[in-house]
């Protein structure tokens, strides 16, 4: 049985049904109680199950991740809530020089099996550092996975797998797409497995790829694209940004001999240029095109007045696959 | 050339050692409380033989840096009953987030000298303990482990298993961000977590009172009505004592413990430091030595209870000696770092781009390959 749920839904049913069947899962986060959270994602959760098991926790983000990783090092789940992205980075240090290296320097005698759950992006008009796309530091770091659904279906599915993961975690979630639309989500409990992209639509002209809040804006090009000029574009969400699907990325590419990468993030360093390389080393005799990034610019993610501005739009990509596909 | 200021001098005078600092065996070697039904005979003969154990391998340590036969080591010679009494006082399941200055802390709660050889050594393997134990890698950034050791001991609370978690530090990591955030959590939590810091008076070279305004570590507990403790750090059973009784209190339920121990560290912050150059090293350093030297105090005291003499020194000298001896042989037979293995445990299971990274590696070993 399914039913049409939000993605914000569909997250909150994931932890719900992972805190009832495992009593080794716990949830951790500012004002994620009583409040159910500032997006909330956990509303319902501690009158079901207490506040030894959704723990409101003091205002302290390496305190938060910190002990979580001793939580997860004794044997429990713990699912961090971070309330935007940009907040994480007073945990940044325990993220990456802790979560990330524990197994690597225990050689496997210790792992940290913990979730870092965050919402990300911009385009909902919040205020400063509330709009943040900074996913290649976490990507950059050997030991973690990154994970940033684009639909509900596909945030409870990846959100079960990365609870059951025996890695940290960073799971992203598109804070624009939290309430955007409803779809079809199981009631019981599935997995969509990580390290595993997607092929939305299919297409032989050329590939966009892209991930979260961006798949929308791909998707709307791409139908723009072949209602104007008759260009079929296969549209390819990652969902997982580490590990990445190299095949999915590849067979795309040989297929279609051109491909664009649309993400918010800034350019510079940004995965566009990491998917880019892989291209160049597998699939290189393959293009008929330079690859495209259509991203985030250069600069602070601006204030709301012109974060329409900076973002990807539409039309950009639009304008993205035109100069592709005449190249 | 202005070597060290006034005020790094008088770091650490008398009156800062002394204030509040619950102390049971004195400087001279005499009981200032009884110990009876805490600490016999055979337990002071036991905390005597490990400090005397760890002070070996600390200079040995030091002797193969500098012989080249290890990488950059960081000493604790003076402090150990700081390191062996607190470690003393923990369970064998308890958890012990040590930084890399805590090795005598480590060895005392189970790990193998032979590892801690390959740590400095350079081995990747170096940071593994024996099995059931809970001994964490030595924590190389400051204070960062503070906060691990209040989740080990909620995991713990939550699992209703009666076990403590003691995260070990120094004076400047109270400094850091994530002192803070460990107390308070730990305070709001009630984790049974035993905050142990060795306030040796230098964060390498910068002293004490340069660090922090506070005249005490202990008393920033009060800020998260937890108890704080201070305890002369060089008086093993004041440091026992008074661990035992964090991890009593914490396992009742009634939550952490800060304690501070005042100890010194005689030699350099890390083989690679020269002590000279911010402190007035011998006078320090020879102070500590004649006045509060852990294990001479407490020799004094087993002398005077009739249960030390030189011939029994020399025993356990050669002892020991000859057991470091085979630890170091056993490291330094460990078998040769095979760079193909550094690819392993990053994750639980290997992603495609590592696997063939390794292979790539793999590639440069293999003698008959020839880059054309």
């Amino acid at each position: 049985m399914s039913r049409k749920l939000t993605m914000i839904q569909a997250i909150t049913e994931a932890m719900d049904q992972m805190l009832a069947q495992d009593p080794r899962v716990m949830l951790l986060g500012e004002d994620i109680g009583i409040n159910g959270g500032v997006f909330r994602a956990t509303e319902g959760l501690v009158e079901k199950y207490g506040p030894e098991r959704v723990v409101d926790t003091p205002l302290a983000e390496a305190g938060i991740i910190g002990s979580a990783i001793g939580l997860a090092m004794n044997g429990m789940i713990p699912v961090v809530e971070i309330q935007f992205l940009a907040f994480i980075y007073p945990g940044f240090e325990q993220i990456v020089s802790h979560a990330a290296r524990m197994r690597y320097r225990t050689r496997g005698q210790f792992e940290v099996p913990m979730v870092i759950r965050t919402p990300y992006g911009a385009g909902i008009r919040g205020p400063e550092l509330h709009s943040e796309s900074v996913e290649t530091y976490f990507a950059h770091t050997p030991g973690l996975k990154v994970v940033a659904p684009s639909n509900p279906y596909d945030a409870k599915g990846l959100l079960i797998a990365a609870m059951e993961d025996r890695d940290p975690v960073l799971f992203l979630e598109p804070t624009k797409l939290y309430r955007a639309f409803k779809e079809d989500v199981p009631e019981e409990i599935y997995r969509v497995p990580l390290g595993k992209a997607k092929v939305v639509s299919e297409g032989d002209d050329v590939t966009i790829f892209a991930w979260g809040a961006m798949l929308r804006e791909a998707m709307q090009a791409a139908k723009k694209i072949e209602e104007e000029q008759g260009w079929k574009c296969e549209v390819v969400d990652l969902r997982t940004l580490y590990p990445l699907d190299r095949d999915t990325i590849l067979s795309s590419v040989k297929k279609t001999g051109r491909a664009i990468i649309v993400h918010e993030a800034h350019r510079t360093a940004g995965l566009g240029a990491e998917i880019v390389s892989l291209i160049n080393d597998e699939a290189l005799i393959y293009l008929k095109a330079p690859v495209k990034r259509v991203t985030g610019f250069d600069i602070p993610v601006p204030q709301f007045s012109v974060e329409d501005a900076y973002l990807p739009t539409v039309e950009r990509v639009q304008r993205g696959i035109v100069e592709t596909l005449s190249f | 050339m202005m070597v060290y200021s006034e005020n790094q001098r008088k770091s650490f005078d008398e009156t800062t050692i002394s204030a509040d600092m619950y102390q049971v065996l004195s400087e001279q070697g005499d009981l200032l409380s009884s110990l009876d039904g805490k600490i016999d005979d055979s337990l002071m003969l036991h905390m005597y033989e490990k400090m005397l154990l760890v002070r070996l391998f600390d200079r040995k340590s030091v002797n193969l840096q500098r012989q080249g036969r290890m990488g950059t080591y960081a000493p604790f010679e003076g402090q150990e009953a700081s390191q062996v009494g607190s470690a003393l006082a923990l369970s064998p399941g308890d958890w012990m987030f040590p930084t890399y200055r805590d090795h005598a802390a480590a060895i005392v709660h189970g790990q193998d000298l032979y590892r801690i050889f390959l740590y400095w050594m350079g081995h990747v393997e170096g940071s593994i303990c024996p099995e059931g134990k809970r001994i964490m890698p030595p924590c190389v950034p400051i204070a960062t482990q503070m906060v691990h050791a209040v989740g080990t001991a909620w995991a713990s609370k939550r699992k209703g298993e009666k076990t403590a978690s003691i995260a070990y530090f120094g004076d400047g990591a109270t400094s850091e961000g994530d002192f803070h955030e460990a107390l308070n959590f730990a305070g709001v939590f009630k984790t049974p977590t035993i905050f142990f810091c060795q306030n040796n008076g230098y964060a390498i070279s910068v002293p004490f009172e340069k660090q922090s305004a506070s005249k005490t570590i202990a008393q920033r507990a009060a800020a998260y009505d937890i108890p704080g403790i201070r305890v002369d750090g060089n008086d093993i059973f004041a440091v026992y004592l008074m661990v035992k009784e964090a991890v009593e209190r914490g396992l009742r339920g009634e939550g952490p413990t800060l304690i501070e121990a005042i100890t010194f560290r005689y030699g350099a912050h890390t083989t690679a430091d020269d002590p000279k150059k911010y402190r007035d090293q011998e006078t320090l350093s020879q102070e500590w030595r004649e006045k509060r030297d852990p294990l001479a105090r407490l020799q004094k005291l087993l002398q005077k209870r009739g249960i030390w003499n030189e011939k029994l020194e020399e025993q356990w000298l050669a002892q020991m000696n000859e057991q470091i001896d085979l630890h170091l042989e056993k490291a330094e037979r460990y078998p040769k770092a095979d760079p193909v293995g550094m690819f392993e445990h990053v994750y639980a299971e290997m992603p495609w781009n590592i696997r063939e990274q390794q292979e790539e590696c793999r590639s440069f070993f293999k003698k008959d390959v020839k880059i054309s």
